[in-house]
């Protein structure tokens, strides 16, 4: 290891500490309630754990398949229909997950609720609670993730394989099987991986589509059995299992899970030297409009609704502020984390402390945010801190679950701004602190700021913290979303939700520019 | 044979035009620095890139609107030349058919141009298994099998070593005089030109230069661009 390696590890310790103790917070409790009731030998895994486990199984597995499903035929249009507003539509195509859940919910609840738009329209009230609902929004979620994802795969084909398949003549057919199919294949397992481990650990879906325990997903069972049968045990359980389920999807999808915030690159169509028949254009295009109405109308239903909603304004200005002073301090807190991580990774002296180093961030996902929430609940509640502790615990775990993403932003820039400046800084004498004035902070400004952007914007849509710590002294924008929704006053929810929308909007937008020009 | 007659070609403020022939059985190479159109001016007569005027014949017939299927050309690519899931053999027989439903004597026909290009023994490896130069040799194997009478080489060997790329040029020299192929290569490398190619085209801006014998071309001091890129 050499000197400089050895000096930058040093310097991420204490980040690297502060989040194997958050972890560890999380997990002791957990685990020693676990060992304590008897987990190993399996007496507290009753009927209610199972069908909470085979519930999470059965959503997340059937909104895999079909999200994969309708997605490959989508993908597939847009690689070669090239058509005016392609690149705008495929932006579009990264809201759902851009946007705070709850704000997408409502937007999904405003089209296919019981007084929503597609229930007028054919004068029958539709139920979009229970399962289908959850499927509905999960496949809403992740339809536009696959089909950017699967894209992504078929831009990487080699133009010269469309140059051959022009040259010997290849069908329609020879194309998808010799050319797209294979270049998609290998990356099936690893999106889906990702959708499932999305699934299985949403948390604002199944919390506001799901219904009673027949709807319950480990997560939201979680939260249910701390914050309302203050049962810590069964919480417990059901972590142990979550962390079990996650941790065995991150291991499978861990390299997908930065792609989830990317914006799309957004290439044109590639040449490929054919003429589809009349017949093929339309069915094509036919996709391609269907996909954008499916994720098109639910994101207009949240601008019409929220334009002509009520405006309950003194919750509504006293919850932005809440979310502002629990995001600001959340993303500052992530950034600081990710800066010592980011750059011992990049000065790593062999690739095993990188991908050590990486997965530091990578606990995060594998330990879902309802699991350490157990832990700290315990914690803070042993310590007689439930109520005072409560908006700082909020804000260590939105920092915390937004690490991965702003280190897998920032840990590439870094390490190529160290490649280019470590050997001039060294000869020149430029170190320490004037190093970091004089050159890093300069040269990484932009990947900073976005991922700090990306951090705020995290924070700002959290609905798994808020609802585990928040109280009625405690409320932020989407807990307000949530509540006015759980209370039936949609209306009221739609103005909230079109604040929180814009917040976040003005903040990707922001974000995308500034990523464009990176 | 292969003729270019006032070929104008514009793609965003690039500029081309070009005016040649290339007798049957000929072989010729382009030389010329990177960007000047070496490139484009095989994609034209492939049919990969449209002209906006002029024609194009080959072998006699004229091709302009032509698509690249319908052109009695086989043009063999810098690289990814193959499928990577699909085995050596496979990727040569896909010169037959796209869909691989290929009869018995069609199957023979694939052994034999695996044989002659050397690739026998590999067969049955993936293109991640073999070298290079084997990879080439693919595409070389599957013009071979396609037998078109014109072959567009774009730098295939440039990532190969000098005496790789000499094999591999007497390859493409042998089919051409046993086959009467017409054999256009695009090089960025004078020597290849000199070893392979009877005329020798330079190319600068979209524009031909010279087109003459290749000894003659590589002795001329009169052009300056010629003079600054070799």
């Amino acid at each position: 290891m050499t000197a400089a390696s050895r000096l930058t590890l040093l310097a991420a310790s204490p980040a690297l500490a502060a989040i194997l103790l958050a972890v560890i917070v999380g997990l002791a409790p957990v685990a020693a309630i676990g060992i304590d009731e008897g987990l190993i030998t399996g007496h507290i895994v009753d009927a209610y754990v199972l069908r909470i486990l085979w519930f999470t199984l059965l959503q997340a597995g059937l909104s895999t398949l079909i999200s994969l499903m309708l997605a490959i035929p989508v993908a597939l249009a847009f690689a070669r229909v090239d058509f005016w507003g392609r690149s705008l539509l495929l932006r579009l195509f990264a809201l759902p997950l851009a946007l705070p859940a709850i704000v997408v919910i409502l937007g999904i609840v405003t089209v296919y609720g019981r007084t929503g738009w597609l229930s007028t329209l054919i004068g029958n009230p539709l139920n979009v609670y229970g399962l289908a609902g959850i499927l509905l929004a999960h496949v809403f979620f992740n339809l536009p993730l696959a089909t950017r994802l699967l894209l992504q795969q078929l831009d990487g084909i080699a133009p010269e394989s469309w140059r051959l398949a022009a040259q010997l003549d290849f069908t329609q057919r020879a194309r998808f099987h010799l050319i797209e199919w294979p270049q998609m294949r290998g990356s099936l397992p690893g999106i889906a991986s990702l959708i499932f481990l999305l699934c299985a650990a949403s948390f604002a879906v199944v919390l506001t589509l799901g219904g009673g325990p027949s709807a319950t997903t480990l997560e939201v069972g979680i939260y249910q059995a701390l914050r309302f049968d203050y049962d810590p045990v069964r919480a417990t359980v059901l972590a142990l299992l979550q962390l079990m389920l996650c941790g065995l999807f991150v291991l499978l999808a861990g390299q997908y899970a930065g792609a989830m915030q990317n914006w799309p690159s957004l290439r044109r169509t590639q040449q490929r030297y054919e003429t589809l028949s009349a017949g093929a254009a339309l069915g094509f295009t036919l996709i391609i409009v269907l996909a954008g109405a499916f994720v098109g109308i639910p994101l207009l239903a949240i601008i019409l609704s929220g334009l002509f909603a009520p405006f309950t304004w003194p919750a509504l200005f006293s919850a932005t502020l809440t979310s502002l002073l629990i995001a600001l301090p959340a993303s500052a807190l992530s950034l600081a984390l990710a800066w010592p991580l980011a750059q011992a990774s990049a000065r790593a002296a062999s690739p095993r402390w990188r991908s050590l180093l990486n997965l530091s961030a990578l606990l995060t996902l594998i330990v879902p945010p309802a699991v350490l929430a157990t832990g700290w609940f315990i914690a803070a509640n042993r310590a007689g801190l439930a109520l005072s502790a409560a908006p700082f615990l909020v804000i260590a775990m939105n920092a915390l679950t937004a690490l991965p993403f702003v280190l897998g932003t920032l840990a590439p820039s870094v390490q190529q701004a160290m490649a280019q400046h470590d050997r001039l800084c060294a000869s020149l004498g430029i170190r320490g602190f004037r190093r970091l004035v004089l050159i890093d902070l300069p040269v990484l400004r932009r990947p900073l700021g976005l991922s700090a952007a990306m951090a705020f914007v995290l924070s700002l849509g959290d609905l798994t913290a808020i609802t585990l710590f928040g109280s009625q002294n405690l409320v932020t924008l989407p807990a307000l979303i949530y509540a006015q929704m759980g209370s039936y006053r949609i209306d009221a929810a739609a103005g909230s939700a079109l604040i929180l929308a814009l917040f976040s909007m003005a903040i990707i937008t922001l974000l995308d520019r500034g990523g464009a020009r990176a | 044979m292969i003729v270019l007659d006032h070929i104008d070609f514009r793609y965003d403020d690039f500029t081309a035009d070009f005016n040649f022939e290339v007798a049957r059985g000929e072989f010729v190479a382009v030389i010329g620095p990177s960007g000047s159109g070496k490139s484009t001016l095989l994609s034209i007569i492939a049919g990969f890139d449209r002209v906006q005027s002029g024609r194009i014949l080959l072998d006699g017939k004229d091709v302009t609107r032509a698509s690249p299927s319908q052109r009695p050309v086989t043009m063999v690519f810098q690289d990814n030349n193959t499928f990577a899931h699909l085995d050596l053999w496979t990727n040569v027989a896909l010169g037959i058919s796209p869909s691989l439903k290929l009869t018995t004597s069609e199957k023979q026909s694939v052994d034999k141009a695996l044989a002659r290009t050397g690739l026998k023994a590999l067969a049955r490896r993936k293109p991640g298994e073999v070298s290079g130069g084997e990879r080439q040799r693919v595409a070389i194997a599957r013009a071979l099998l396609r037998d078109e009478p014109i072959l567009l080489l774009d730098e295939p060997f440039a990532a190969l070593g000098p005496a790789l790329r000499r094999e591999m040029l007497d390859l493409v020299k042998d089919l051409q005089t046993e086959k009467d192929y017409t054999v256009m290569l695009v090089s960025h490398h004078p020597d290849d030109a000199s070893y392979a190619a009877t005329r020798t085209a330079f190319v600068s801006n979209g524009r031909i230069l010279a087109f003459e014998p290749t000894q003659q071309l590589l002795k001329r001091r009169d052009l300056p661009e010629l003079e600054s890129y070799i």
